[in-house]
């Protein structure tokens, strides 16, 4: 910490014109508010959520055939599209189903290292495992889906390991992009259970042991009850993540998933039917978010 | 699972999964100093080649600039904007509180796909130019979070008495800000900037939508996936980013300490 003294201005004699104002904005907390929240407000409301707007207002209009442009009347032509077109069903089922295997795998991987992390190491070594959690989930998504793509290909990694035993990796496909999703997402889910557990309290443990819960009856009765909302909030991630990416799906296999089918008619191709293809992940995404809330995962966030 | 074999499960699974996850990081910079080039394993032989490449190569070296710049531009937005929100939504009381907060997370809680076509449909139907402008405009939405999160986390350990007494000191509200408030936020803004400049610098799943011709480092090493002559370059500009993204992290959770802000987003 650097020193908080005052060097080249006094605190006692301020300017009297920054005085007068600091006294007006300690007798208006209201107008304090108002310029606090000027900047963030207006930012998320105008760049964001007005971006949003006019994403919902562009998934109405429709390219015209002939000429390429964009026609600005709102219909709901495109929306008609999405629910008849089985395509864009099939895809969607696909997209969600690979968001939940991808959720369960990290739920399931992520408990033991959280638990261990949270309950038995050390105030040392837990620290250390945080960062450890930490580096991975923080470098870059790009590469790290493209080291598995080198994992996964024919003479990669996996299969020289494998190989020996008689054995293949899964390959630059689906089970290997499922696999590859799990990785890139995994220590969010770590984190977010970690927290969970760290807020146990040790009493209901001991609770639990002094009326006869073993260790599995303690976890099944006792701890997994009370981490569940921390394993939803990991879930959002997740789940959120895994509907959204295009890029591991295009590196690693040819299958099509929502993002892909966005990205490919984005820009000149059909903007408008992008913009109500991108509606899809916004309401699977939301419709996620108000179960969550109700499991209790905000308070876990 | 307080028994023996219960700790001892415990420990091989956090080994076996801590391998799984720093495996792929490993072998990224294995293959920036493979000489072949190729994604063929085991490697033949190692040296410098491709790294000397890559360092000659203006291209990627472009693009690694822009993405330092567009990651300050983001940074120095989205620290002054998390920071005034945290201030509001922790120091005040007022009707649709718990709605900033929501929205605060929303940009992130969100695919970025979906922030991705809402930016560029809105820059498209506005007629306002994409390009690196729009980059910093983008990462700098869901950057506000990395910063709101950490300051937030600090000023409910700092209680708001402190500030009081200051007041009841004869303190004017610059002064307390400047003497009281300011010091104890310092490290936590720090840390949310850092984190935002990681975040920044290896963002691709919105810039790729906003982007219009402009290059950052991960758009580099995304088009470098298809060009044939610029691929083994892209592990030696991958372990650049990685490097550049761990080490603002590793400091970030350094400062905040106190309050685990880091991995809560």
């Amino acid at each position: 910490m650097t020193t908080t003294a005052p060097s080249a201005e006094s605190p006692g004699v301020p300017s009297s014109a920054r005085r007068r104002l600091a006294a007006a904005l300690h007798r208006r907390p209201r107008l304090r508010l108002g310029l606090l929240l000027a900047g963030p407000g207006g930012w998320l409301f105008l760049a964001y959520l007005g971006s949003l707007a006019i994403l919902f207002l562009n998934a109405g209009w429709s390219r015209d055939a002939f000429t390429g442009l964009v026609k600005r009347d709102w219909t709901l032509n495109n929306f008609a599209e999405l629910v008849t077109n089985p395509l864009y069903r099939t895809v969607t089922l696909r997209t969600i189903g690979m968001a939940v295997a991808v959720t369960v795998t990290c739920a399931l991987a992520a408990f033991p290292i959280a638990y261990y992390m949270a309950r038995v190491a050390s105030p040392r070594v837990r620290g250390l495992l945080v960062v450890a959690v930490l580096m991975p989930l923080w470098s870059s998504y790009l590469i790290k889906a493209y080291s598995w793509r080198q994992i996964l290909s024919g003479d990669g990694v996996l299969n020289w390991a494998l190989t020996p035993f008689g054995l293949h990796g899964p390959g630059l496909d689906i089970v290997g992009l499922w696999l590859v999703l799990t990785y890139l997402w995994l220590p969010y889910m770590i984190l977010s259970v970690y927290a969970g557990l760290e807020r146990i309290p040790n009493s209901l443990l001991e609770a639990s042991a002094d009326l006869g819960g073993r260790g599995f009856m303690t976890f099944r009765r006792v701890i997994l009850p009370l981490a569940f909302p921390a394993l939803v909030a990991g879930s959002i991630f997740t789940f959120s993540l895994t509907l959204g990416d295009y890029i591991a799906p295009s590196l690693i296999t040819t299958t099509q998933f929502i993002g892909n089918v966005i990205l490919s008619n984005f820009g000149v191709p059909n903007l408008p039917l992008a913009a109500a293809l991108s509606l899809i992940p916004l309401v699977v995404v939301t419709i996620y978010l108000l179960i969550a809330r109700r499991l209790g995962a905000f308070e876990a966030l | 699972m307080g028994s023996r074999t219960g700790r001892a499960f415990l420990r091989v699974a956090t080994g076996a999964i801590l391998f799984f996850m720093y495996v792929p990081l490993a072998l990224v910079v294995i293959y920036a100093f493979s000489d072949s080039g190729s994604s063929a394993w085991p490697p033949t032989s190692l040296s410098l080649k491709w790294v000397e490449i890559a360092i000659a190569n203006t291209g990627l070296r472009d693009a690694f600039l822009t993405s330092i710049l567009v990651a300050l531009g983001a940074t120095v937005i989205a620290l002054v904007l998390g920071s005034l929100a945290a201030l509001a939504v922790a120091r005040h009381r007022f009707f649709g509180r718990e709605l900033v907060s929501f929205v605060v997370i929303f940009p992130i809680a969100l695919p970025g796909i979906v922030t991705g076509m809402a930016l560029s449909t809105t820059f498209a139907t506005t007629g306002l130019p994409l390009g690196i402008l729009a980059i910093i405009v983008g990462h700098a939405t869901f950057c506000i979070v990395l910063v709101y999160n950490n300051v937030i986390a600090r000023l409910r350990r700092t209680a708001g008495s402190q500030e009081e007494a200051s007041a009841d000191l004869g303190a004017d509200s610059w002064q307390t800000f400047r003497f009281i408030t300011f010091p104890a936020l310092r490290s936590a803004m720090l840390a949310g900037a850092l984190l935002a400049f990681a975040l920044s610098f290896d963002e691709v799943i919105v810039t790729i939508f906003v982007a219009g011709g402009v290059k950052t480092l991960p758009i580099w090493i995304f088009q470098s996936f298809r060009l044939a002559n610029q691929v083994a370059l892209v592990n030696v500009a991958g372990m650049v980013a990685i490097l550049l993204s761990v080490i603002p992290v590793y400091f970030a959770t350094r400062l905040t300490q106190d309050t685990g802000a880091v991995g809560r987003t």
